[in-house]
């Protein structure tokens, strides 16, 4: 096929707007404190591997100071305080990210490789959006059907991932201070700055010290998270084997626990769908924020009646995808987070040629510094095949087929997870029947990867438990 | 006549009859040449339930019941891990038919689960004595709060929805709608303290959400729960959505625990000593736990839904809106 690819000149978004320190400390107790044992960590924009900042790394003492700040803050402040006041709070939050919504973006863009375009219309609207939809909620909680006087947990500990930074630590925060808990909030250890960003507006806010504490660090920082006894409840988002962990560490304590963890999401074509629709679907589904999304449309199943003509249609589509500088407003496709992350999904792929599928990129030329790795589809994938079970989380899709709605919800279940799953199709009692059989905790009919603070999500089986977003995502933080 | 000793009336209502009573005798026939036969009673073995039947443990294996006071109630099968397999098989071929049944369905079963145990409130009154030494009005207490209970979640079975599903008032074009799904398999570990009332408090609300139940009977208690079994083998209830156990907790706890075909597990019964073992276990599949401790200490209190929203999943479903 000729390419159909139109030139674009750049046009980058202005760094201007944000202003990187060299160091960053911790957030404890409404203060920016040095980490006690002085120990630093780089991190890097992964689309040129140059270094944005240094950050504090957060050791077992530190998690204790934040630990203790934050209870004090719940047991003095935050637990008694009206709702109605804690509202205010978070309204006032939300507006902040509104007035810092660029800055935010940039900072995200940054530090996580994804495009401009998806930090900027994506991300920090929806981190915007959640606090203003939970501020309204806290002085709402006695109509929250869980009971007259549901009563917050205590202390959340809570950890989230680098694919969506800023969201996934509004996602936790939002409904946890609403509900009059506090927080001790752990930042993927490659994606920490705007988590800090954060922490600056929390402070412009003029929330009580205390009430959120961010500890910066990898593995080790969460781990001192989990294992800390005065820590109430924690909640986790991301991979099922760390999820896993935390579930057997709670083990028979009284420490509450909800996990949102990965997915190998089944997005199902049928023949009478609207094709180009369905492929843009497609598109969203798997090479949004570079294909790490827990609910990413990983596998396509497709009728087999029209498989060649969707692969056709979906290849001619990826042929004008951009990739490129993240901070470019018309790429499509960012950088991959982090060398550890190439590496798994390069060692992914490389299974699928091994074990018979057939990898097709477009064209598409990788810069030469920086994480990268083309959009790419695997047809004549087989349901054993590793790129058609593991989760990948990058830009690659695989391809299957079926030919009757039975077969397409066995193949659609057979898997471990059970995040998410898309159907297309016009036929809408066949929608409702998908919907119904799908083993997901979120379907999108005709549409993929939406998101929204009224809308609870959260997984089935070992996609993890407990629903984030909407009236079910303060269950979370009340003992009803 | 509570505290009063077996008498025939009770016997013949079905009370399970202890061992000393194993023989019925006539007062004042033992004169003339040619007595009265005596009747010797026909006991009941206690067997397993699994998939709408009543088989013994594979194992071969039984073991004593034993009242609180001494007295030699029965034996009861000792089931093993793979009678643990085999009720999760069943549990799970069970657990699609059930849910795709009506709420309207589910709710009847229910129903007529409490319409079958209130036609043998005399019967389990008499286990339920016998096997917690309890006076006997005491566990005629126990008996109809039980029945009371089905009939409570009986009715919740077209009502959850509507209070834990929602219309989501979404920022776009999007008509979306949450509502909760069953679980799947849930592993039940029946309380011991309350043989009857607490088992029922904690497999009513497994099953009128939806799911399958594979339970552990209370090791030292299962009378009732194997007892039960036969109310819910008349009960219209689909062979395999529920089956029950008798044996070693610590036996067939970590089977259940472990097994991969396991959606979650009810802890009211699990040992003190195993929960974080057990809990661990459950890591693996990535289980959902109710833990002990969220168990009601005294089952008679008035239970709420948080037993049922244990055990649904809520799915979200998005459809644009457009001409």
């Amino acid at each position: 096929m000729a390419s159909t690819r139109f030139p674009y000149a750049p046009a980058p978004e202005s760094r201007a707007v944000v202003t990187l320190r060299p160091s960053y400390g911790l957030f404890v107790n409404g203060e920016f404190v040095e980490p006690s044992d002085g120990a630093m960590f780089e991190t890097v924009d992964p689309s040129s591997e140059e270094v944005l900042a240094e950050v504090a790394s957060a050791g077992p003492v530190d998690v204790d100071r934040a630990v203790t700040a934050a209870s004090r803050a719940q047991q003095e402040v935050w637990g008694p305080m009206p709702g109605k006041e804690r509202a205010k709070y978070l309204y006032r939050i939300a507006r902040l990210v509104q007035e810092r919504s660029r800055e935010l973006a940039v900072l995200e863009s940054l530090d996580n490789g994804k495009p401009i375009r998806e930090s900027r219309d994506v991300d920090v609207p929806l981190v915007a959006a959640h606090f203003f939809y939970y501020a309204g909620w806290a002085d709402k909680l006695s109509y929250a059907g869980l009971g007259p006087a549901p009563r917050p947990l205590g202390v959340a500990g809570q950890i989230v991932p680098w694919n969506f930074p800023l969201l996934m630590a509004a996602w936790k925060l939002a409904p946890a201070l609403a509900t009059g808990n506090t927080c001790v909030l752990k930042p993927a250890e490659t994606t920490p700055l705007s988590a800090l960003l954060l922490a600056e507006i929390l402070q412009q806010a003029e929330l009580p010290p205390g009430v959120v504490n961010v500890v910066t660090g990898a593995g080790a920082t969460g781990a001192a998270l989990v294992e800390h006894p005065r820590v109430d409840k924690i909640a986790f988002t991301g991979s099922t084997e760390v999820g896993k962990a935390i579930q057997r560490r709670l083990a028979g304590t009284t420490r509450r626990l909800t996990l949102e963890l990965g997915g190998k999401a089944a997005n199902i074509v049928f023949e009478d769908a609207a094709i180009s629709q369905a492929v843009e679907g497609i598109v969203n589904g798997i090479f949004f924020n570079q294909g790490h999304v827990c609910c990413a449309g990983s596998r396509l199943l497709v009728q087999e009646s029209v498989a060649d003509t969707v692969v056709d249609a979906l290849k001619s589509r990826l042929e004008t995808l951009r990739l490129g500088d993240p901070l470019d407003k018309n790429t499509d496709i960012g950088a991959i987070n982090s060398s550890r992350q190439l590496d798994k999904i390069r060692e992914l792929a490389g299974s699928g040629d091994a074990e018979g599928a057939t990898r097709w990129s477009p064209e598409c030329v990788l810069p030469d510094r920086g994480y990268w790795f083309p959009p790419t589809v695997f047809t004549d994938v087989a349901p054993a095949h590793r790129i058609a079970r593991e989760e990948i989380f990058g830009p690659v899709l695989s391809v299957l087929t079926f030919r009757t709605p039975d077969e397409a919800v066995a193949k659609a279940n057979n898997t471990t997870y059970g995040l998410s799953a898309g159907v297309w199709t016009e036929k809408g009692s066949r929608i409702l029947w998908m919907a119904q059989h799908l083993r997901a905790g979120v379907v999108w009919a005709n549409t993929f990867n939406r998101f929204d603070p009224t809308s609870p999500f959260g997984g089935y089986r070992e996609s993890g438990f407990g629903r984030e977003g909407g009236r079910h995502g303060l269950e979370a933080y009340l003992d009803a | 006549m509570p505290d009063a000793p077996a008498t025939a009336t009770e016997q013949a209502a079905g009370k399970p009859v202890p061992a000393r009573h194993g023989t019925t005798t006539q007062h004042g026939t033992t004169t003339g040449p040619s007595p009265e036969p005596v009747r010797l009673a026909v006991r009941k073995t206690y067997k397993l339930y699994v998939a709408g039947a009543f088989p013994r443990s594979e194992s071969g294996r039984s073991y004593a019941v034993v009242a609180p006071d001494g007295t030699h109630l029965a034996n009861a099968a000792l089931a093993s891990r793979k009678d643990v397999r085999d009720a999760v098989a069943a549990a799970r071929k069970a657990q699609d038919g059930w849910a795709a049944a009506t709420a309207y369905n589910r709710g009847q079963v229910l129903y007529r689960i409490a319409e079958m145990l209130e036609d043998r409130r005399e019967q389990f009154a008499g286990v339920v004595a016998a096997s917690e030494s309890r006076p006997h009005a005491d566990a005629q207490a126990a008996v109809d709060a039980s029945v009371d209970r089905w009939v409570w979640y009986a009715g919740w079975a077209d009502k959850l929805a509507q209070i834990a599903g929602s219309s989501n008032p979404v920022a776009g074009p999007y008509f979306n709608f949450s509502l909760p799904e069953p679980t799947g398999v849930v592993g039940i570990l029946a309380p011991a303290a309350s043989s009857l009332l607490g088992l029922v408090s904690v497999l009513a609300p497994v099953l009128v959400t939806g799911n399958s139940a594979v339970v552990v009977a209370s090791e030292e208690r299962p009378l009732a729960a194997v007892t039960l079994a036969e109310v819910l083998a008349t009960s219209d209830l689909p062979p395999g959505v529920a089956n029950v156990l008798t044996g070693r907790t610590v036996e067939l706890a970590p089977v259940l625990a472990s097994h991969r075909d396991v959606d979650a597990l009810a802890l009211a019964g699990a040992p003190p000593g195993l929960e974080v073992d057990l809990e661990q276990a459950a890591a693996g599949n990535v289980k959902r736990v109710l833990r002990r401790d969220a168990s009601l200490a005294d089952w008679t209190e008035d239970p709420t839904p948080r037993r049922m929203l244990a055990f649904v999943e809520t799915k979200t479903v998005w459809h644009p809106v457009g001409i």
